[in-house]
Order: C-alpha cells, then sequence, then structure tokens
C-alpha cells in the first residue's frame, strides 16, 4: 500500500507542478501578486510530494518488498541494510527520482527564504524551475516509472550491481546530483532575468548562493567520484577521461567560469549579458551530462537504438531546454543594459580571461566526448578518445590559467597595474620556481612537464597564502595587529584563498603522480613485490565470507628498509546472485602516499596475479579538493554585500588591495 | 478503501497548499523596494569596511559615488506596488483556483489511474502474510544451508536440499553443481543422475542435449523404472526428430504408470501434440532439433525460456545466459525472436569483442541470416 501512496504522490507533484509553472507566470503577466504569490506554496507542496514519493521508495527496498519490479532488479534480501538504502539510486529509475527530489528541494528552498530574493525574480525563478520539475516528471512516470508494480511477486531479487556496492555509491550520485540539480537554480534565475529583462547586482546576490552551493557539491561529488574509481575497479588510476567523468567535469569547468563571472556581476555590474549565458550553458551541461549517462549511449549507440524510448525522451527534454533557453536568450539578451567599462588589463579583464580558458577548457572537453559518439552514429566506428587528446588540449589550455591566477587575483578592479601585480607575486613565484627546480634536480625520471606542474601547485598556495598575508600585514606593523586585520578580513576573501589553495594542493598531487610506480607479477605465499620505496610479501590467502558474496582475501605485509609498516589486505568478490566478480584492492596510506594493491587471477601452484601501486602524495588530490569546496562554503557564509572599489585614472600610490 | 481515503486526503492537501494563497489574506509584497533597499545597504556597507580599514578612503569615496548613481536610478525607476483590486482581479483570482481545483485532481488521478496498480494496496492483509511470509523464509532458508555447505562441502544431505531450489528458481548452474557435488560426494544414484540431467537440459533452454541424456540413462541403468529419466529420454527422442520412438516411449511410460500419477497429463498431453504434429508434417522439417512454433513444447520449458528472457531483458546477463536464450529460440522453432535476441545480445555484449565474434559464430551456427543480424544497428 505504501508505494501506491508513493506512486500516487508523485502523480499529484506532476499536477501541482503544474500550478507552479502556470499561475505564477499569468500572475506576473497581469501583474496581480497574490497569483504570483502562488509560486512559492506551490514549490513547498511539490518537494514535500516528491518526498514522499522518495520515502515510500527508500521503504519499499528496505523491506525488500519484490512486488516492486525496481526493487526486484536492483536488491536482494541479503544486501546489507545500507546498501539496501543506496541500491535506491544505484539504478536509472531511482537516480531520475532523486534527481526530481533535489530540484524540488531547491525550489523549496528559494521559497522558504523570501527575504533574499527580489520577489518578482523569485516567483519568475520558481515559474522556470516548475517547468523543468514538471518535464522530469513526465519523464519518470512514463519513461522510467520506479514503482512499476509485478505481479506475482517474485521470492528473490536479482540483486545489485557488485561494482554498486559500496560506500562510494552512498555519497557520490547524491553529492554529483546537488551539484547538477544546484545550477538549474542559476538557470531558472537567468532565465527569469531574461523574462524581466534586468540584470544588475542584485541579481547577482540572489544568485552566488545557489551558484557556490551548487560548485561545492559537484567539487566534492567529482572528488568522491575519483576517489571511488581509484579505489574500486582495481586499475590504480583515478580519472581516465571516460565520457561519464567528463560529463560530470564540464558543468565544473562551465560553473567555476559562472561562479566568478558572477562576482564581477555582483562587484562592478559588468559582463552581464555573458554572466546569463553562461549560467544557461552550465545548467545545459548538467542536462547533457544526465543525457549521456542516463539514456544508455555511451555503453553503445547500439544499445540506444534498441531501447530508443527513453534516450529519445531525454533528447527531447535536451533540446527543449537549451534550444528554449538559447532561444529566449538570442530574444531578449539585446534587451539587458549594457554593463559596467573596465580597462582590459584588471580584476574584470583578469576575470575574462579565467572565463574565456575555463569555457575553451571546457569546449575541449565536449568535443572529446561528443566526437566518438558522433562518430558511431554515422559511420559505426567505435573509436575512444583519451588522455592523449586531452593532454594536447586540455592542458595547454589550463596550465596558463593556473599560472594566471594569482597574478590577476593582485589586479584591482576596473583598472589595474600587472607590473604591480606581479610584484605582488613575485615572493610566491620565487619560491615556488625554486621548489620547481629542486624537484627537477632531485627526481632522475618522469615527465618534464611534472617538476612545473609541482612548482605551478606550490605557486598556487603560496600566493594564496601571500593574498591573505598581503591584506593584513604591512611593513613595520606588529604581529597581533595583523592577526586581528587577517581575522578581520571579509569571510569570502578567506573562502577565495581556501579553495585556490585547494586547487593547488590539488595539482601538487597530480603532479606528483609522475613518480608512482606500478609493478605486475605474480606472486606466491612468503613472495616479496617492491613498491616504490616499500616491499610487499605475501602473508597467505583465505576465504572470507561476506553477507551477499564470498571473498578470496590476501593478506600481505607492507615493509619498508626491514621494519614492518604495516599489513593490508586485497581480494576477489564473488556475488552469486548476479553471478559477478569484483576486485577489491587493498590500500594502505602512509603520510599522504598510498600503497595500492589489486588481485589478478589465481594460477597454477597458488600463484596469485598482482599488481602493487607505489602513489606518493596522491591523496592531496581529493584533499585539495575538499578543501576548495570548503573555500566555497566558507565564502557562502558571508553574507556581506560585495563592493568592489574601482582605480581611479590618476596613479595611486598606496596599494591597498580592492576586495 | 483506506488507500482511496488517504489517496483523497493527499490530493486535498496538495489542492489546498494554491487554494491558501489564491484566497489572498496575506500581505501583499510589494517590488522595486527591493533594489532601493539593496544600494541603500551596499553604501552603508563601504562605510562599515572603510571604518575597518578594509577600503581605502578614496576607494571607499569612488565606490560610494557609483552605488549612489545606481541608487538615484533604482528610486526612479520603483513605482509604487499596485495591489490589484477590483472585480476584474476577482475574477481572475476565482479562475485560478478553478484552474487548481480541476488541474491537481485531474492529473494526479489520470496519471495515476493510467499507471498505478491500486488493487495491489487493497488485498487484505490477512491473505498476503503467509505468502510473505514464505517468500521470505525461503531466500533466508537457503542462505543458511549455503552458508552451511561452503564450511561442509561434504554434506550430501545438504546438496540433495539445496539443488532442486535452484531448480525451481531456475539458476540451472546453480543446480547442476549441487547435484554433481552430490553425486562426486555421495555416489550415483538414480535421483541424483535424473536432477542432473534436468538441471542441464534447464541450462540448455530446455533441449535434451547429448550430457543431459547420458545423465539419464545413466540413471535408468540404476532404477529402470525412474519415470522422469524416461519421461526425458522420450523429450530427447521427440527433439532429434525421431517420432516414432518417442511415441513409443510415451506409450510405454503410461502402460506402466500407477493410477493418478501426477505426471499422467504432462505425457497426454505431449502424445496429444505429437498426433497433432503428424497431421501437420510440414511444420516439422525445419530440422532435426528444431521444434515447430512451442506447440509441441512442454510448457514448463516455455516458462523457463521466457523467464530467462525476461530476467536478461530487465537486468542483462553473461554472454552464456544470452547464448544460451538465442539458442532455446532457434530450437524452439522461433528464428525470428532468435534474431531479435542476438541483436540485442550484440548490443549488450558491445564491448567485449570476443563475445561479438562468437555470437556471430552461434548465428551462423543455427543457420540464422547473417544479413538480419547485421541489419540490427541503428
Amino acid at each position: 500500500m505504501i508505494v501506491e501512496i508513493g506512486h500516487f504522490a508523485l502523480a499529484l507533484a506532476l499536477g501541482l507542478s503544474v500550478l507552479q509553472t502556470a499561475v505564477p507566470v499569468w500572475g506576473a503577466r497581469s501583474g496581480d501578486w497574490v497569483l504570483m504569490g502562488v509560486a512559492g506554496p506551490a514549490a513547498l507542496g511539490v518537494f514535500v510530494l516528491v518526498a514522499i514519493a522518495f520515502g515510500t521508495l527508500v521503504a519499499a527496498h528496505v523491506g525488500s518488498d519484490f512486488s516492486v519490479l525496481n526493487v526486484v532488479e536492483n536488491s536482494h534480501t541479503a544486501k546489507p541494510l545500507i546498501f539496501k538504502i543506496t541500491g535506491v539510486w544505484g539504478n536509472h529509475e531511482g537516480s531520475m527520482l532523486l534527481w526530481v527530489l533535489i530540484l524540488a528541494l531547491f525550489g523549496a528552498l528559494v521559497a522558504a527564504a523570501p527575504g533574499s530574493v527580489p520577489a518578482r525574480l523569485r516567483v519568475q525563478a520558481l515559474a522556470v524551475q516548475g517547468s523543468i520539475t514538471l518535464t522530469f516528471l513526465v519523464f519518470i512516470l512514463f519513461a522510467s516509472n520506479p514503482f512499476t508494480r509485478m505481479e506475482p511477486a517474485p521470492p528473490e531479487g536479482q540483486d545489485l550491481n557488485p561494482i554498486l556496492q559500496d560506500f562510494g555509491l552512498a555519497v557520490h550520485p547524491p553529492l554529483l546530483y546537488l551539484g547538477y540539480v544546484g545550477f538549474s537554480m542559476t538557470f531558472a534565475f537567468a532565465m527569469a532575468a531574461l523574462i524581466e529583462g534586468r540584470v544588475d547586482a542584485v541579481w547577482a546576490r540572489a544568485v552566488r548562493p545557489w551558484a557556490l552551493v551548487a560548485w561545492c557539491f559537484l567539487t566534492l561529488g567529482i572528488a568522491m567520484g575519483s576517489y571511488w574509481a581509484y579505489y574500486e575497479l582495481g586499475w590504480g588510476g583515478f580519472w581516465f577521461w571516460d565520457p561519464v567523468e567528463n560529463a560530470s567535469l564540464m558543468p565544473w569547468l562551465a560553473g567555476t567560469a559562472l561562479l566568478h563571472s558572477i562576482v564581477v556581476m555582483e562587484k562592478r555590474e559588468a559582463l552581464r549579458v555573458w554572466t546569463i549565458l553562461l549560467a544557461i550553458l552550465t545548467f545545459s551541461l548538467s542536462l547533457l551530462g544526465t543525457f549521456l549517462v542516463r539514456s544508455g549511449v555511451l555503453t553503445s549507440v547500439h544499445a540506444f537504438a534498441v531501447d530508443p524510448a527513453r534516450g529519445v525522451f531525454i533528447l527531447a527534454i535536451l533540446c527543449l531546454f537549451i534550444g528554449g533557453s538559447l532561444a529566449v536568450f538570442a530574444w531578449r539578451a539585446p534587451v539587458l543594459r549594457q554593463g559596467g567599462l573596465f580597462a582590459p588589463i584588471s580584476r574584470e579583464g583578469a576575470l575574462v580571461l579565467n572565463n574565456l580558458l575555463l569555457a575553451s577548457a571546457c569546449g575541449t572537453v565536449l568535443l572529446g566526448t561528443l566526437y566518438p559518439l558522433a562518430l558511431e552514429a554515422l559511420t559505426g566506428a567505435k573509436i575512444s578518445v583519451g588522455a592523449p587528446y586531452y593532454d594536447l588540449t586540455f592542458l595547454p589550455l589550463a596550465l596558463p590559467l593556473l599560472v594566471a591566477l594569482p597574478v590577476g587575483q593582485a589586479l584591482a578592479w576596473k583598472r589595474g597595474d600587472l607590473l604591480a601585480a606581479g610584484q605582488r607575486v613575485l615572493v610566491a613565484f620565487g619560491l615556488a620556481l625554486a621548489v620547481g627546480l629542486a624537484t627537477l634536480a632531485v627526481t632522475s625520471r618522469g615527465p618534464v612537464l611534472a617538476p612545473v606542474a609541482v612548482g605551478i601547485g606550490v605557486f598556487l598556495v603560496l600566493a594564496a597564502a601571500g593574498e591573505i598575508v598581503g591584506r593584513s600585514w604591512a611593513r613595520g606593523r606588529p604581529l597581533s595587529v595583523a592577526l586581528r586585520r587577517a581575522a578581520g578580513l571579509p569571510r569570502s576573501a578567506w573562502g577565495s584563498a581556501l579553495a585556490h589553495a585547494g586547487l593547488g594542493i590539488s595539482v601538487l598531487g597530480l603532479a606528483a603522480q609522475a613518480w608512482s610506480t606500478e609493478t605486475i607479477t605474480t606472486i606466491r605465499q612468503g613472495e616479496a613485490v617492491r613498491a616504490g620505496p616499500y616491499e610487499v610479501v605475501l602473508l597467505g590467502t583465505g576465504p572470507k565470507p561476506g553477507p551477499n558474496y564470498t571473498e578470496q582475501a590476501a593478506t600481505f605485509s607492507v615493509r619498508r628498509d626491514g621494519g614492518v609498516v604495516g599489513r593490508l589486505e586485497a581480494g576477489k568478490r564473488f556475488y552469486p546472485a548476479r553471478g559477478m566478480s569484483t576486485s577489491e584492492a587493498g590500500l594502505l596510506t602512509v603520510g599522504l602516499g598510498q600503497v595500492y594493491l589489486s588481485l589478478g587471477e589465481t594460477g597454477e601452484g597458488g600463484a596469485i596475479g598482482l599488481r602493487a601501486y607505489y602513489k606518493p602524495l596522491v591523496l592531496l588530490i581529493w584533499l585539495g579538493a575538499v578543501v576548495m569546496a570548503a573555500g566555497g562554503a566558507m565564502s557562502l557564509t558571508d553574507r556581506r554585500l560585495r563592493v568592489g572599489a574601482p582605480r581611479r585614472a590618476r596613479a595611486e600610490p598606496i596599494a591597498v588591495p580592492a576586495e | 478503501m483506506l488507500i482511496w481515503i488517504l489517496l483523497a486526503l493527499m490530493t486535498g492537501a496538495a489542492v489546498m497548499t494554491v487554494l491558501w494563497p489564491l484566497s489572498g489574506r496575506r500581505p501583499v509584497l510589494a517590488d522595486g523596494r527591493d533594489d532601493v533597499r539593496f544600494y541603500e545597504d551596499q553604501i552603508a556597507e563601504i562605510a562599515r569596511d572603510e571604518a575597518r580599514g578594509l577600503m581605502a578612503p578614496l576607494d571607499a569615496e569612488s565606490a560610494r559615488a557609483e552605488a549612489g548613481r545606481r541608487l538615484i536610478r533604482a528610486r526612479a525607476a520603483s513605482a509604487p506596488a499596485q495591489a490589484a483590486t477590483g472585480e476584474p482581479a476577482l475574477r481572475r483570482r476565482r479562475a485560478a483556483a478553478a484552474f487548481a481545483l480541476s488541474v491537481v485532481p485531474l492529473v494526479g488521478l489520470a496519471v495515476y489511474g493510467a499507471l498505478g496498480s491500486p488493487h495491489l494496496a487493497i488485498a487484505p492483509e490477512g491473505v498476503a502474510t503467509p505468502a510473505a511470509e514464505a517468500k521470505a523464509s525461503l531466500p533466508a532458508a537457503l542462505a543458511k544451508i549455503e552458508a552451511h555447505l561452503a564450511r561442509e562441502p561434504g554434506d550430501v544431505r545438504g546438496w540433495e536440499i539445496v539443488a532442486p531450489i535452484y531448480l525451481r528458481l531456475g539458476r540451472a548452474e546453480d543446480a547442476a553443481r549441487a547435484y554433481e557435488t552430490a553425486i562426486q560426494v555421495g555416489g550415483e544414484d538414480a535421483e541424483r543422475l535424473t536432477g542432473l540431467g534436468e538441471a542441464q537440459a534447464l541450462g540448455s533452454g530446455g533441449v535434451v542435449t547429448a550430457p543431459a541424456a547420458e545423465s539419464f540413462r545413466r540413471a535408468l541403468a540404476l532404477d529402470e523404472g525412474s519415470p522422469k529419466a524416461r519421461f526425458y529420454l522420450a523429450l530427447a527422442s521427440e527433439q532429434d526428430g525421431d517420432i516414432a520412438k518417442a511415441r513409443a516411449a510415451y506409450e510405454a511410460l503410461l502402460r506402466s504408470a500407477l493410477a493418478g500419477a501426477p505426471w499422467l497429463p504432462l505425457v497426454r498431453g505431449r502424445l496429444d501434440q505429437l498426433a497433432a504434429r503428424e497431421e501437420a508434417p510440414g511444420s516439422g522439417s525445419a530440422g532435426a532439433s528444431a521444434l515447430s512454433a512451442g506447440a509441441q513444447v512442454a510448457p514448463e520449458i516455455l516458462a523457463m525460456v521466457r523467464g530467462l528472457d525476461e530476467r536478461l531483458a530487465a537486468a542483462g546477463g553473461s554472454e552464456a545466459d544470452w547464448s544460451r536464450l538465442v539458442r532455446s529460440y532457434a530450437v524452439l522453432g522461433q528464428p525470428e525472436r532468435a534474431l531479435e535476441k542476438l541483436a540485442q545480445a550484440r548490443a549488450a555484449l558491445a564491448s567485449d569483442a570476443g563475445a561479438r565474434e562468437r555470437l556471430e559464430r552461434l548465428g551462423r551456427e543455427l543457420g540464422l541470416p547473417a544479413g538480419a543480424v547485421a541489419r540490427s544497428g541503428p
């Protein structure tokens, strides 16, 4: 019965989202505030109804209700409770429901915080958001309904894909969806601004928190997904330029650009049209990501053709929103008032450069992701675009961006002085250069780019620290005063310094992978394998039963210079319900580096295939992402008004950084 | 009944979320004031920044001048919001209320009526419970025995208990493995051998293959009377196209049967179908092992194939599963279905070049037209 209530709640939510879209628009056109006032309560109502639907689906999964097809296909009575819950979004139907739940949640948040957003803007944005909810509810109900029943109910379910039975799945998709869908809010505000015909600092201030929230979650989601792929797939890699990964990277790149252009807009009322366009593009890329992952077009263009109902439906949604919003943009953008002016060399100019580089980088990823699909659809040839392509296209755009970042941040608003800015980052640059050269001298192998990247990472971290120091300390000022000034700096300044330092930390971690080692060998009990500075000895193997799998586990001891550093265990699991095996990598963290072991096939005479990796400083990659998200969160807590003081045309003797 | 009351209450609550704001008793929001307030706040913020030393006095002055210009523009633009009143506004609100009152229940009920299964919610609790209990206890019991066997693989009784359960759940490979283990540990007997044969036949989509027939023959050698082994051997003759031999075997089976044996209708059904097939000889010529159009196939075999089909369609499966399904349809004399499944298998296993090649070979082996296979692309 509870399942039927959820199903009905979803149908009701569809009806209510029709009202959320139609009535406020009607009210706005006729200037009737009572009609416009429907938007908020309707958005809250839709959220409650979708939450009921989602809750009943979770209940069905937890209670192993095999009269629900979705549960049969993705659950098993012997599955541990946590995976019964995460299994809800470990499949197409459930994950689409989670998508809409988060969409409705953002709508409800906007509706529940009326003070932060100008009233007309809020109403229009909720109406646009309602139309997105409406479309996706139609898609869920008619093309991927998670509440389809099975009669008679089978005695047992088919279990969840074993690769997905992992804690990573509990966290990764919700984070990623919070990011993807969070950009629906900036999209809705952009559309509302176009409809209203006004974009200004008030708009930017209303939109910034949503862009920040979405960006933080997307950052964490991507990092989590990368770490999950790293330890679950057993290949020792953390980024494969796989279309699924690219699908999340593209909105991140566009969203990062959007975040920066919103700052320009809030402080200086410049880049209006461009910011609106970016908001549209970012959400379009989120939709594209959903389409790529959900339509099955990636496994094979042919799989898409075999079951076209879903894919065509999502493609139609994609065309509707991207095409529709760009059409509205083309029609209304000329109406917008011109933005503030600024000299090419200025903070605004630097942020335009940031936007251009990020957008081009995003473009190269888009090309690399879609080209193989287009080629396969047209000629049937299957190619894969991998790391070599991105090394040649993405890196040349990303590296200048990283080098230019600290310089740009040192420029003043409206009119900047490149030389003065250069001087302000000179110390950081010098130190970074020294570290880079030292790395080059100490290490013997690895690509040339690696020491350069190490230098860039150090440069970013030091420049971010320098930004804070420069604003709170001056020659001759006592330390206590400087500390007080530093503590008194706006949290948004701390936030941006943290986020930029986080980027530097990630770059350091990535660069250090040039010195990781990989050994592929077979090993018997008592034998040893080298992994970087460590020696790994196989102690023994044995069975290890699990709740819904059997595992063959191998125990290793890790030594360095004769002393034991630690023990680790790697295994191969077999899940009988699906007849599938997974490999469980063994990880031993020493400092920030890791020893990574992955088991292969067991050969004759008990010899086990083994991949042994040593990954120096590998944790920095994800740690950096966490620091970046923390920076975003810190900036989010700062609700002060942002003012960018323009630099006057005449030269100023004191170089006080403008915020 | 309870479900309809609950659904009605939910509908009412959903409608109320919209009707309540339309009742218009709340203060009307004013627009335009937001902008003025924003720039006033901004000027105050500049003063605070200046006081805290975050902004140099000269910078603050120019920032203030800019914000001041925008404030003036916002003041000029902000007209006092007019509260829409009077007859047209009232009529508009009534129309909106009517719209809300009709859209939410109509969309909700129409969509749910088309897609939902309210009858499943109405089933009386008392009837549902025992079935649910049995449902919950079978997998639990199975898991218990499996765990026990993992610890003590030498327990013949355990394998004998678990094997028929696998067979009933359609897990052919597990059933075959369980019977094989029981035979290895406890030696051959007729029951284990017929079980093994059944599992092997199930595993090849209901076709009594050579290994399965061998199992049944060995069972017969141990127990001449085993009706199950005799039935499957007769079925093997039938599948090989040796109708006369099959008929003789079925008839012998009927003669030797005790009155009221549960499998009697099954054997009679086979004989009826053989007779029907002889009257329409054209259909039997498709190939030595092909059964025509499902008519002569035992219903449980069809159910097994359909079950496999549904499982693969719903959840995908290994290459072995797919090729078994394709083979089954080919053997059942449904080449179109076999072709269709072959295309789906190619799509499902597209990433595995080796598997695709083996599927092509399977298609050729079964005499499925190659051109039709290639056509399955987009």
